[in-house]
């Protein structure tokens, strides 16, 4: 059985459709990647899985449960967790305090201290700012910021928007060995990415999304190979 | 020593308009609606002590444990009934609303209550400790000493728990927080509660010392728009160093210059204030966009 069923899912801002008929599916385990240009609907369809959208059309299913009315905060609760593109702080909370943010659910509330042990482990450097208000931050350290707080969440699946954008190489390297190791320690991962290649590499499988809609899926190491993909986003 | 005793009284004074003004700002700084109604939760507390005083017999700093609880209820059904349906509409809808909430509470209490000033005879509330030459009226003191409590409690609450966390982090990107599993209605409801049980102690505090009449808010809540924008939309400290500042321009400008002059003079200080310094005293740029500090 997988872990999220997403069942010809449409989605509209106004008159315009931003998702058309999508259907993705993904197993429990691996890492997914979620691939298109800019404005092909990713990020909406994070959102649409978070609860922050509704879908005109289609199911949602999550853990066999329909999941498609339930508004967005019962979802954080079923381990459906979101790290939002542009990360999305609480910029006048410390942070440590933003760590907390991520723990007020019955389903993480008690293993607060144990999680913020594992994230500080994961991303020392928030230790050592932990007294400090994030947005005073550098970018790097936002961006693990954002994703410790949703380790904090205790999370089945993790899906993170663009979670390397605007960094330095070095930094973009150490965030993608820390999604490879979130995903080891047994953390479902639906990943969407600008480095397409970087992306798939430590992917099972992947989509691409075009105009809102899926026009190609498979093993994530097919779509490394295949011509459309090298072309249209690898710019080879 | 004039001058001593004229400032203590705008201080206690000030405490009056603190204690009003930390409710509408911390209203203000999380739902972002500007409740123009604040007022009339005022009225209905100190009717609420007026008649636990005048029927039941209880003083009005024993009714407190029943007026606190009955506004926080109150603040959740305006909440519920007023506000939510209407979260997401646009602030002239908001405005609308409330200011409707208040003409219709105003007629209610006009119907049920008539328009008679009430006040309750109270030996403590003319009590004066003389100190020298300084006279200090002792239910005035408790009027500033709360306000300054309050002020400390609300912002420990805010600082140290996981309910006022969520209301701050509510505050500062709520869409954000939904995704940190926290349920924006509850929080808007709780806060509204918060805000108008601080309005609850404040009408009970205030009975021994005012009349209370049906449009009695719109005297007070006036004064504590003033004090909410000079001390920053949203900004509890800001509150209560603006409501204290407040008190003692009222007071000194009351007793050096004229009594019918004192609200240009505020409102002169409240102009200058916005003129150089936009976000209020202990505002930040953006400060209402931003919310709760
Ligand atoms: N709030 C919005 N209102 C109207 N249209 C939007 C809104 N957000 C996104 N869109 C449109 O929906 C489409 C998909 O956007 P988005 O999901 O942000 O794409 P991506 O994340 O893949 O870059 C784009 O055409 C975008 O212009
Ligand atoms: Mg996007």
């Amino acid at each position: 059985m997988s872990l999220l069923e997403i069942n010809n899912v449409s989605v509209k801002y106004g008159d315009l459709v931003a998702l058309r008929d999508v259907s993705l599916s993904i197993k429990q385990g691996g890492i997914v990647s979620l691939v298109g240009s800019n404005g092909s609907g990713k990020t909406t369809l994070i959102n649409t899985l978070s609860g922050l959208m509704e879908c005109s059309a289609g199911s949602i299913v999550f853990n066999g449960r329909p999941i498609q009315d339930m508004p967005a905060h019962k979802r954080v609760d079923l381990g459906l967790v979101q790290i939002p593109e542009n990360r999305r702080l609480f910029p006048y909370m410390t942070v440590l305090e933003n760590l907390e943010m991520g723990s007020m659910t019955h389903r993480s509330r008690d293993k607060r201290q144990d999680n913020i042990k594992k994230v500080m482990h994961l991303f020392p450097i928030l230790s050592k700012r932990s007294k400090q208000i994030a947005n005073t931050l550098s970018g790097g350290e936002q961006r693990m910021l954002a994703i410790g707080r949703g380790l904090m969440s205790d999370p089945e699946l993790l899906m993170l928007d663009e979670p390397s954008i605007g960094l330095a190489p070095i930094v973009v390297q150490e965030i993608f060995k820390a999604i490879a190791l979130i995903n080891e320690l047994g953390t479902t991962v639906l990943l969407v990415e600008q480095d397409v290649n970087a992306s798939l590499k430590i992917s099972s499988h992947g989509y691409v999304l075009e105009n809102g809609e899926i026009t190609l899926s498979g093993p994530a190491h097919e779509l490394l190979g295949s011509e459309k993909v090298r072309e249209a986003y690898m710019g080879l | 020593m004039v001058l001593l005793q004229v400032l203590i009284n705008g201080l206690f004074l000030g405490g009056v308009y603190a204690l009003i003004s930390l409710g509408l700002t911390l209203i203000f700084g999380v739902i972002r609606v500007i409740n123009f109604a604040h007022g009339e939760i005022l009225m209905i507390s100190m009717y609420a002590s007026f008649f636990c005083f005048s029927v039941l017999g209880l003083n009005p700093y024993l009714s407190l444990i029943i007026v606190i609880p009955g506004m926080f209820l109150v603040g959740v059904l305006v909440d519920q009934v007023i506000i939510r349906p209407i979260r997401n509409a646009p602030s002239y809808m908001q405005i609308f609303a409330t200011v409707g909430l208040s003409v219709v509470l105003i007629n209610l209490a006009l119907v049920f209550f008539s328009g008679d000033y009430r006040s309750i005879n109270l030996a403590f509330a003319k009590q004066v400790v003389h100190m020298g030459d300084i006279g200090i009226s002792l239910s005035r003191l408790i009027v500033f000493i709360s306000a300054i409590a309050v002020a400390w409690l609300v912002w420990l609450f805010l600082d140290r728990t996981d309910m006022g966390k969520q209301i701050r982090a509510i505050a500062q990107d709520r869409d954000a927080a939904r995704l940190m599993g926290i349920n924006p209605n509850k929080i808007y409801m709780i806060t509204f509660g918060i805000g108008s049980a601080m309005v609850g102690l404040a009408g009970g505090l205030i009975m021994p010392l005012y009349y209370v009449f049906p449009s009695v808010g719109a005297y007070f809540v006036l004064t504590a728009f003033v004090v909410v924008v000079l001390g920053g939309l949203g900004n509890m400290v800001g509150a209560l160093l603006g409501g204290l500042i407040i008190g003692v321009i009222d007071s000194l400008s009351g007793y050096y210059l004229d009594p019918a002059l004192k609200e240009m003079v505020y409102f002169l200080v409240f102009l200058g204030v916005l003129l150089f310094k936009p976000s209020g005293l202990m505002g930040m740029i953006g400060a209402e966009e931003m919310g709760l500090k």
